[in-house]
């Protein structure tokens, strides 16, 4: 059984279609047309923004179905290798489907090949797997990831935001993504400046997950009761890393003890 | 009417066996040792091109003989657990499955095909401590009709098997730091080699390190093959 594969590249998802397709899932096929006729769980903020040490990306944790909340605390954030994160928003599950299938296979090149690809490369096959995705895109299941990294070749984070048709867009500063991504953008365009501190990119990013939140009903905010945070995850020259909860408690506790206290007339 | 020659098929593997240990013999050797955090690959390899390979989250891959061969084994099984990995869980890919899946395809070469496979394979696993049930470690030995054989301590593939096995039964003992079991596999290789020790420039070394996080796998650079040979850890 071994060596009956067809298949002799470097791309899992290619092994995929052409030996295993019976593991790859039918995206579009069984879902009705019309609207509305499903609920599915659809996840919602997500952003990412370049800073001094590299680039960093973030998300809340809620997922909706339609009115109902699906999941308190899902991850929207994802690491997809070792200098990599992918961000998804939009369908839960092929959304989450597509994170998984990205890091597999972004190993799998590296393993086959002996060498990592580069973050260019990495991106650019999103963009592909985006793109198969359209079929369902097009009856609702609407997938748009935003990749970020560390350039090891040109020391300095980058990051991409894709469309439907698996366009591929390089951001210079910071991209959002999901339905409340139009409002932490907003938010995100007054506070940006080059040369951030890994600090401040902390402080904005969890600004403007609270401002989409505010304005989104379908973003989850900082969830005190239950103690559930966004997910922060930075990409740096020496690797992914999450930000603990701890410090984003910290970073939170200060953003409220700020906007309680009143101006000091002049 | 031309009569086909009759070949006993005794006769036959005898031939494929003899055939198949020629190519294997001309290669260097490769020894794999259990240290106290992991496993160790140890080569004999001045080229660029690697004889050692990962494979999947805890378990590594060596051949010797030839090399286009045993290097489309390893794609073939990188291929094998990333699909079983995908397909299940990751827990789920194990090195005994996936050497008891290299027996079947090598033996089924061997007595099918005209030509055997020049290989001989070793698949290492790393036990996880976080596993109830996995903490132990695994190496098995695939030879080139296919039969298999599991390995404690270490395991040895190439063509001077018997004086390697003899060299490291006496000078093995369990619970080495890694620099002891550098040292230890580079004198062993240097020995079928007639004693001079190898530079650290002609090694090739692996480790699947039980510490790691997520992939255990690791390749040693030459600057870290030099630190870790002259370190008493």
């Amino acid at each position: 059984m071994l060596f009956r594969g067809r298949y002799s590249g470097s791309s899992f998802s290619e092994l995929l279609d052409v030996d295993f397709p019976q593991l790859r899932a039918e995206s579009s096929s069984g879902l009705s047309q019309g609207r509305g006729a499903l609920e599915i769980p659809h996840g919602t903020t997500v952003l990412a923004m370049r800073y001094e040490g590299g680039v960093l990306m973030a998300g809340d944790r809620l997922a909706t179905a339609g009115h109902m909340v699906a999941s308190r605390d899902v991850e929207k954030v994802y690491m997809a290798d070792a200098h990599s994160l992918v961000a998804i928003a939009g369908a839960a599950g092929p959304a989450m489907e597509l994170a998984r299938l990205l890091r597999i296979e972004l190993e799998h090149y590296e393993k086959i090949e002996g060498e990592a690809l580069e973050l260019e490369g990495k991106a650019n096959k999103l963009s592909q797997m985006v793109r198969a995705n359209l079929p369902a895109a097009m009856q609702g299941m609407v997938v748009v990831p935003v990749f970020a990294g560390y350039d090891l070749r040109r020391h300095m984070g980058r990051l991409w935001k894709y469309d439907v048709t698996g366009g591929r867009y390089e951001e210079a500063e910071f991209e959002t993504s999901g339905s409340g991504g139009i409002y932490a953008k907003e938010s995100l365009k007054k506070a940006w400046r080059p040369g951030l501190s890994s600090g401040e990119a902390i402080r904005i990013a969890l600004q403007a997950l609270t401002d989409a939140a505010d304005e989104d009903r379908a973003t989850g905010g900082v969830d005190l009761a239950r103690g559930i945070y966004p997910i922060v995850k930075l990409a740096t020259a020496s690797g992914v890393e999450d930000v603990p909860e701890a410090t984003l408690r910290q970073v939170y506790r200060e953003r409220i003890e700020i906007a309680r206290t009143p101006a000091v007339a002049e | 009417m031309s009569m086909p020659f009759y070949v006993s098929p005794e006769q036959l593997m005898q031939d494929k066996a003899e055939y198949a240990k020629k190519g294997i013999a001309r290669g260097k050797s490769i020894v794999a040792l259990e240290f106290d955090r992991g496993i160790a690959l140890v080569a004999e390899n001045p080229s660029s091109l690697s004889k050692i390979g990962e494979i999947y989250d805890r378990i590594a891959f060596a051949g010797v003989g030839k090399f286009s061969e045993f290097d489309q084994l390893r794609k073939i099984g990188v291929r094998y657990c990333d699909v079983k990995g995908y397909s299940y869980s990751r827990e789920d890919v194990r090195a005994k499955g996936l050497a008891n899946a290299y027996s079947q395809a090598i033996g089924d070469v061997f007595t099918r095909e005209l030509k055997p496979l020049e290989v001989e394979i070793v698949v290492a696993e790393v036990g996880d401590d976080q596993l109830a049930g996995q903490e132990q470690n695994a190496m098995y030995r695939v030879q080139f009709d296919g039969s298999i054989s599991d390995h404690t301590g270490y395991c040895v593939i190439g063509g001077t098997v018997e004086s390697l096995e003899a060299y490291l039964q006496s000078n093995y003992r369990e619970g080495m730091p890694l620099g002891e079991a550098l040292r230890l596999g580079r004198d062993a290789l240097s020995s079928a080699n007639g004693g001079t020790p190898i530079a650290a420039e002609n090694l090739e070394v692996c480790t699947l390190d039980r510490d790691r996080g997520g992939r255990k796998f690791r390749r040693a650079s030459a600057d870290e093959i030099n630190d870790i040979l002259g370190t008493g850890e």
